[in-house]
């Protein structure tokens, strides 16, 4: 990771959102506060209705927070309207405008600045060459393509030069090879301006491939913040390690827990090392996670035992099913090769294997 | 069969549509036709010409009425638009709150109340305002059509403002344009198309009033219409003929030019 400098770009103080009143009150944002660092790739990632895409419109002024600050440089910009704000936003449905062309919708935002004409020309200049646009400089923007339009509307948000650019699920319209384009695409851009992104997505899997880092939300709060790897190896709660990628619960003893580890008694009466959640005291009982990449299946006697349910295959790896011998369901996942199959049959007896560093205790 | 049941396939479908189109459009082949009439007489064919056309040409009163009928039909359907523009802004742009269905009601009240009903109340009202101010020029006519032309040219605007995706003027704003440049570079250049639809839709309406605006004029000012029927009832000639040929070709250019101006979308 390249060193970023500590200055924070946003802070969010204790905000929350609350739409509708009385019964029918529902809190879209629960006292959220959260800082994004100066010149970082911060993606909020949650299920829809999360509240994710409200922050996002609290930072872009389309709407007022019910409580709370959010400071832009050590400033208070929540009561500012949204064109006073220098932050710009790329829209999930990319909202160009319809009746201009491609150059005029990327030097909207800085004549409305009052910039000089030939300024204006310049940057546009430069940001169609940034988006590789030039060549349809003047075509009206129902003339080019989804993943054009794309481009035109990240061009539009970030020719003002903004402090902090906004995406909220631009790449959802897009086909998978374009999304995946796009995401190198949108990493490229973000290096070479040096402009802070919030990008916001329900995409787990994007999330993990372009953010230096993630805040994982549900019901209007922020679960976990963290690089990706801690995000995904390091779960606090279930639902963080539920959400992002396949994992195994189990149930566990805990005992002689400090310095961010424990000891995991696990139903099957074997101990393991384990590390801990952030925080968070483990005390008797708890729920132990450990990704399907992190243990492995023998046919000798391991941590856990049980019979082979089922065995999926999915080209780079099989992903075997196995019901513990204590109830509880465990997925192995194991990389494929091409000269053999996975080497176990469904109704196998076998034992499985958790390595040291495999198994994360979480906070509920 | 319930299957294979199709509108376009039942007995006498045909018939019936044949019927409905020479009923609509017979009595204007014969009205256009006997415009061409050489002779005196409105049923009698006396061979083609066109002096009919030139006399009504030449006839000061006909000018005069229809001079005045544009007069009021263009600044009636200027003001009406207007206003529409304003109360579809006002009622689009808006959550829905109790109320709101009133207002759509009493937006298109001329489309509910009678003519008549109209023609009369604002004879009477018009009469005290006269006695009142000593005014008596056309400045009630315009008013009083600008009032009934409101809800037709409300409707395509308001059609247009609701198909107008909302995150279009949000981005405006987000790229720094305050709410009136929003409105002049956003708003104003995609809703153009409804308010030309409304400005047109209006100018006919307008133009083609009898019943308000014959309760409405003073002495001598007659519109193209309301000289239309005086003129019947002195006995009719091919001229009429001829100016309500004129009259149909311009409709006809008017909502030819409304259908291709609302029908041109993004």
């Amino acid at each position: 990771m390249p060193d970023k400098p500590d200055r924070n770009a946003i802070e969010v103080v204790n905000v929350s959102k609350i739409f509708g009143s009385g019964e029918g009150q529902v809190a879209a944002l629960d006292n959220v506060s959260v800082s994004i660092r100066e010149n970082e790739f911060f993606t909020l990632l949650g299920p829809s209705g999360c509240g994710k895409t409200t922050l996002l419109r609290l930072i872009a002024g389309f709407d007022f927070p019910t409580a709370g600050e959010i400071l832009l440089y050590g400033q208070d910009i929540a009561p500012l309207p949204p064109f006073k704000r220098p932050v710009n936003t790329v829209f999930q449905s990319y909202a160009l405008f319809p009746h201009m062309t491609v150059a005029d919708n990327i030097g909207f935002g800085l004549e409305m600045l009052g910039k000089p004409k030939a300024e204006i020309k310049a940057r546009v200049a430069e940001m169609l060459k940034l988006v590789k646009m030039e060549a349809l400089a003047g075509r009206r923007t129902g003339q080019i393509s989804g993943g054009q339009q794309q481009r035109v509307a990240l061009a539009r948000a970030l020719a003002p030069q903004p402090k902090v650019l906004l995406l909220d699920e631009p790449l959802s319209a897009l086909d998978y090879k374009l999304r995946k384009e796009m995401q190198i695409e949108l990493k490229r851009l973000q290096h070479e301006t040096g402009i802070t992104f919030i990008f916001v997505t329900h995409d787990q899997e994007e999330a993990l491939t372009m953010s230096d880092r993630i805040a994982v939300m549900s019901s209007g709060k922020i679960l976990q913040v963290g690089s990706p790897w801690d995000i995904y190896d390091k779960p606090a709660e279930r639902f963080v390690a539920d959400f992002i990628g396949e994992t195994n619960f189990l149930i566990a003893a805990i005992s002689g827990s400090g310095n961010g580890k424990a000891r995991a008694t696990l139903k099957s009466g074997t101990t393991i090392e384990a590390t801990v959640a952030e925080g968070f005291q483990p005390k008797d009982n708890a729920t132990v996670v450990v990704r399907p990449e992190h243990a492995k299946l023998t046919k000798d006697k391991g941590d856990l035992s049980g019979k082979v349910e089922n065995i999926v295959y999915f080209g780079t790896d099989t992903h075997i099913h196995v019901q513990l011998d204590s109830g509880e369901a465990f997925t192995v996942r194991q990389q494929n090769t091409r000269s053999a199959g996975c080497g176990f049959e469904r109704g196998d007896k076998v034992g499985i294997l958790i390595g040291n560093d495999a198994a994360q205790v979480l906070r509920d | 069969m319930a299957s294979n049941f199709s509108i376009k396939h039942q007995p006498g479908f045909t018939a019936i549509a044949a019927t409905c189109f020479v009923v609509l459009y017979l009595p204007i082949v014969v009205l256009v036709l006997y415009a061409f009439n050489a002779a005196t007489s409105t049923s009698e064919w006396g061979g083609f010409s066109l002096k009919w056309f030139q006399s009504a040409y030449q006839n000061t009163q006909v000018i005069d009425a229809t001079l005045r009928s544009f007069q009021i039909g263009s600044i009636a359907a200027i003001l009406s638009t207007t206003f529409a523009t304003m109360a579809a802004l006002a009622t689009t742009r808006t959550a829905s709150y109790p109320g709101l269905t009133f207002k759509y009601a009493a937006i298109n009240q001329p489309l509910m109340v009678p003519e008549i009903v109209t023609g009369v109340a604002l004879l009477i009202f018009f009469s005290r305002i006269k006695i009142f101010t000593g005014y008596s020029g056309i400045g009630y006519l315009v008013a009083a059509h600008t009032a009934f032309c409101i809800p037709f040219a409300y409707l395509p605007i308001r059609a247009r403002l609701e198909n107008m995706d909302l995150t279009l003027e949000r981005a405006a704003a987000d790229l720094y344009a305050t709410p009136w440049k929003t409105f002049r570079r956003i708003t104003l250049p995609l809703l153009w198309p409804g308010i030309l639809a409304g400005l047109m839709l209006a100018f006919v309406i307008s133009l083609d009033d009898v019943v308000i605006t014959e309760f409405v004029k003073s002495g001598g000012q007659d519109t193209l219409p309301t000289y239309m029927l005086g003129q019947i009832r002195r006995g009719i000639t091919p001229e009429i003929n001829a100016i309500s040929t004129a009259f149909l070709l311009l409709s006809v250019a008017i909502v030819t030019l409304f259908f291709f101006v609302s029908r041109k979308r993004d």
